[in-house]
């Protein structure tokens, strides 16, 4: 079976690979690029631990064929510290303990990103609008919720 | 196994290629075909997709508006002249699903899916397909009823007119989890009023038989009364008149049953 070349921007950077027909993008991130963040929960669209952000907009990466993500950029959690800076996000998952076994968090803090991305201030309803999509079976939503939030206002604190 | 993916930039290529390969697959969206090819799905050995832009237009110009079918829910919301479909757009998955699914791929969503062909169902919208012999335009009821058939055949766009008034309108998806959940029942409806009476009325139910199909009954019991609440109430009664519903893991046939005509009640008195 013949391979496709895949080229796309990964967290800034620009990758190459060769995929197999039908592989999602999880797959490529993970056992081609390397880049383990995005999890694999069901490979049926149902938990999020997977989602990644595609040109800004919020995709689940195991229903994203990978050769759509030609010439796109792509970003994962791996890519959002700031060198050894962590994204106010990430520290208000930490503070507010938004994380247990932490299988969720990628794609928790990929849909917070992605939230907060457009809407600086979001409501508590607009907050759990954006997470209904990926499902933590440990921490519970209410810490995740507040964690959102929290980053929300020190995000605003320092602009 | 690896399947051949065939890209075209043209969506006339796209047709040609699907109509002439019986276990090709056309990718929209992929919400659904990649949880296929997830699975493992051998009766897809080929994807098709089409980069062609003409399928990703919505057009707003006139009292007619056309959505492409690679249109996602997420630009259905972004697009403020489609408001009347915002409701719809909104019921659907959580916001990965509403950036990636599309409206065409949503024709053909299986049971509990398939809720924003509810609300095209109940604005009469035309389908245009470009299959084998060339494009054709038919009833959105139509394609439903032979949407069997219509595998091997590309979706271009759908189109419907506006409804009469921001009122004349009404969308209503029952799930049990909220927000994003499967439909246990969708409804919608349309009630056109000509001198205070109903004139024209259209309902359109989800997940109460194998595939979309309209309320007759109930749309007969509203024509050409006031929406008050002897014509509401006979309209309730009907509901249940020509359903299937299936069981499944969201609710029981009998339940679907016993809950529809409440919520039609609900639908029609323009209660939340
Ligand atoms: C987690 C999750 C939640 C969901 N929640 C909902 C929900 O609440 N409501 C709902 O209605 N759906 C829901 N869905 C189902 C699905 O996402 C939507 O129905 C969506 O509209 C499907 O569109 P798609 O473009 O992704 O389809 P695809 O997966 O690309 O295609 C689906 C089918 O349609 C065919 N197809 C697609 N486009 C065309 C075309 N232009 N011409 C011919 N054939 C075509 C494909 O060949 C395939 O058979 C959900 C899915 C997931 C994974
Ligand atoms: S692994 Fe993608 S949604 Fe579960
Ligand atoms: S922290 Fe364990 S699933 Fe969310």
């Amino acid at each position: 079976m013949t391979k496709t070349p895949l080229q796309f921007r990964h967290n800034g950077r620009d990758v190459a690979v060769f995929v197999d027909g039908g592989v999602n993008l999880l797959v490529a991130l993970r056992e081609l690029i390397g880049d383990m963040t995005p999890k694999f929960g069901c490979g049926q669209g149902g938990c999020g631990a997977c989602s990644v952000l595609i040109d800004g907009e919020l995709h689940l990466s195991c229903l994203t064929l990978a050769e759509t993500a030609n010439g796109r950029a792509v970003e994962t959690l791996d890519g959002m510290k700031d060198g050894p800076n962590l994204h106010p996000l990430q520290r208000a998952f930490m503070e507010q303990f938004a994380a247990q076994c932490g299988y969720c968090t990628p794609g928790m803090l990929m849909a917070a990103k992605a939230l907060l991305d457009r809407n600086p201030s979001p409501t508590r309803a607009e907050v759990i609008e954006a997470i209904s999509g990926n499902i933590c079976r440990c921490t519970g939503y209410e810490p995740i919720i507040n964690a959102v939030l929290a980053a929300a206002t020190s995000g605003r604190a320092r602009a | 196994m690896p399947v051949t993916v065939k890209t075209f930039a043209s969506f006339g290529e796209a047709a040609s290629a699907l109509s002439s390969d019986r276990s090709a697959r056309y990718l929209g969206g992929g919400t659904l075909v990649m949880r296929a090819l997830n699975e493992g799905d051998i009766s897809i050995s080929t994807v098709v997709r089409a980069t062609d832009q003409a399928l990703s237009r919505i057009d707003v110009a006139s009292s007619r508006v056309t959505i492409g079918a690679g249109v996602t829910f997420a630009r259905v919301l972004a697009e403020r002249e489609l408001a009347f479909l915002h409701a719809p757009a909104r019921s659907i998955g959580g916001p990965a699903v509403r950036n990636m699914g599309t409206v065409g791929g949503n024709l053909f969503a299986p049971s509990p899916y398939g809720d924003f062909t509810v609300a095209l169902l109940a604005l009469d919208a035309t389908v245009s397909v470009q299959g084998g012999l060339g494009a054709r335009d038919m009833p959105i009821e139509e394609f439903l009823q032979s949407r069997e058939r219509q595998s091997g055949a590309l979706v271009l766009a759908v189109s419907c007119q506006r409804p009469a008034s921001a009122d004349a309108f009404r969308y209503r998806k029952i799930a049990r989890i909220k927000p994003k959940g499967g439909s246990v029942i969708t409804l919608a409806a349309h009630l056109p009023v000509s001198g205070g009476r109903v004139s024209g009325a259209r309902i359109a139910l989800g997940s109460m038989a194998a595939t979309q199909i309209r309320a007759r009954a109930a749309e007969r019991a509203l024509e050409g009364r006031a929406l008050d609440d002897s014509a509401v109430s006979a309209a309730a009664a009907a509901a249940t008149e020509g359903v299937s519903p299936a069981d499944n893991a969201l609710g029981s046939a009998w339940y679907r049953r016993e809950i529809v005509g409440v919520h039609l009640r609900r639908l029609l008195s323009g209660l939340e």
